[in-house]
């Protein structure tokens, strides 16, 4: 969490649009690795959508457009032509607002991901889908049940399955778009108690409308408004003393 | 289920001890040195207020910063709201311990020795017995040794009125110099602040406590 991590993500002068509706403004920012990142910010402010980006989520929407800039990671500008997306989306996960587990058991929903990049051996699933629950402190929890439906869990377990099964397929970057919206003050503390164990590993970039959320998970925080970075910077600092005239207002509450 | 960032609560405790044994410990070395007219000690006292003074800063940056980061409730916000309050007592305690260092060295810079120590010994045990008391009543969650130490505090107000009230009529009488009867007059009611300082830590370990 210190500024000597180098940067895993930077972002230089990128705009994005739906259609001629620009939603990102020349954001320019460096995303350092085995960090968590925290993007704040009013509904429609165009947090979601830059996460989205990371991933090329996006480019499932027609209209998605990509007006100018760059998104580096490791190096590669992950909009370049010969970049394949579905490798992209391996190196970096998502975990979404709702848990979206497969109606299949918990241990295939961790193994699915390796089945289709055909793997098969029964020892190497059993040992990655271990590792995996182990790593999202679920292990203990599950493992008296691997073989019921993942549907049977609790809404905390199943986020968390779904933080499993994004870590079976080895990602480097994880992106939680509101993962704990859904979730009760116990599941959300896990989940949150999972992150911090997480970024040893794993560089972690969250969407959040809890500032408290942000405020304990993360090492640096972006505050966006109207489609722009308005301030990014050391959590400490965005929160107990902002720069920004806008970012104190939004984050004592006096916005809008 | 403890939270990742709950050591920082225990952090914040462990500061708050040291910076109370620090005050303690500067307060007693000043006092030691006036009673024996040892300079060393005295410059003891008043190296330990500057490390006091640091502590206090470094007390209120963790406090504003859990308060504003971890979203604390309940005992949690309480004993931030405590560390906040004692240290700057403790701080105060501090300066008090440097104002009885500076005074003892003008009288020995003056007059060689301290000849006149009226009550200052009996006084000084007692509010150093209070300090140590209100570092244990918090170390132990006490609230019977927390309440105690409140009405230790009227003996050593007592101390102080007969303190004023010999060494003023001594001042009149003549004999000794008038700045080392006043410093030392000076010196009694930092003693007298000093346990002012230790109630105040026990009403603030009682807070914690029971929350009224």
């Amino acid at each position: 969490m210190t500024d000597e991590n180098k940067p895993i993500i930077e972002i230089r002068n990128f705009d994005f649009a739906y259609g001629d509706a620009q939603a990102l403004f020349d954001i320019n920012m460096d995303i350092r690795e085995k960090e968590v990142t925290s993007f704040i910010g009013p509904s429609g402010c165009g947090k979601s959508t830059f996460l989205r980006c990371f991933n090329r989520m996006n480019d499932l929407i027609d209209i998605a457009n990509i007006k100018g800039g760059e998104i580096k990671i490791s190096d590669i500008n992950i909009y370049d032509k010969e970049v394949d997306v579905i490798e992209l989306r391996k190196h970096v996960g998502m975990v979404f607002q709702k848990s979206n587990p497969f109606p299949k058991s918990i241990y295939d929903n961790i193994a699915y991901g390796l089945r289709i990049q055909g793997i098969k051996q029964k020892s190497v699933l059993d040992g990655v889908v271990e590792e995996c629950l182990r790593g999202a402190a679920l292990w203990d929890e599950v493992k008296d049940r691997l073989n019921e439906s993942a549907l049977g869990m609790s809404g905390g377990q199943q986020q968390r399955l779904c933080i499993a099964r994004a870590l079976a397929v080895k990602p480097k970057i994880l992106l939680m778009d509101e993962p704990c919206s859904a979730l009760d003050p116990i599941a959300t503390a896990k989940v949150e108690e999972l992150i911090h164990q997480l970024k040893k590993q794993y560089t972690i970039i969250i969407v959040t409308h809890s500032m408290q959320q942000a405020a304990r998970v993360s090492d640096k925080t972006a505050f966006f408004y109207l489609g722009k970075l308005i301030e990014f910077g050391k959590t400490d600092d965005i929160f107990m003393n902002p720069t920004d005239p806008q970012t104190e207002a939004y984050i004592s509450g006096r916005f809008g | 289920m403890n939270r990742y960032f709950h050591h920082e609560l225990h952090d914040l405790r462990s500061m708050l001890i040291l910076i109370a044994e620090k005050a303690n410990e500067a307060g007693r070395l000043a006092v030691e040195g006036f009673l024996s007219s040892d300079l060393e000690k005295t410059q003891h006292a008043v190296k330990l207020d500057d490390e006091i003074d640091a502590l206090e800063i470094a007390i209120d940056r963790a406090s504003v910063r859990y308060i504003t980061l971890r979203s604390p409730v309940s005992s949690d916000v309480r004993l931030i709201f405590v560390a906040i309050k004692a240290s700057h007592d403790l701080e105060r305690a501090g300066d008090e311990a440097h104002s009885i260092a500076k005074r003892t060295r003008n009288i020995l810079t003056r007059d060689g020795s301290v000849q006149n120590k009226v009550e200052i010994e009996a006084m000084s045990k007692l509010a150093f017995g209070m300090m140590k008391d209100a570092i244990n009543c918090f170390l132990e969650e006490d609230l019977d040794l927390a309440e105690s130490i409140i009405e230790q505090d009227k003996e050593v107000d007592r101390l102080n009125k007969e303190n004023f009230k010999n060494l003023s009529m001594a001042l009149r009488d003549g004999g000794i110099d008038p700045a080392t009867q006043i410093e030392t007059i000076l010196i009694s009611k930092s003693i007298e602040r000093i346990a002012d300082h230790a109630k105040n830590l026990a009403e603030e370990v009682i807070y914690l406590l029971t929350g009224e």
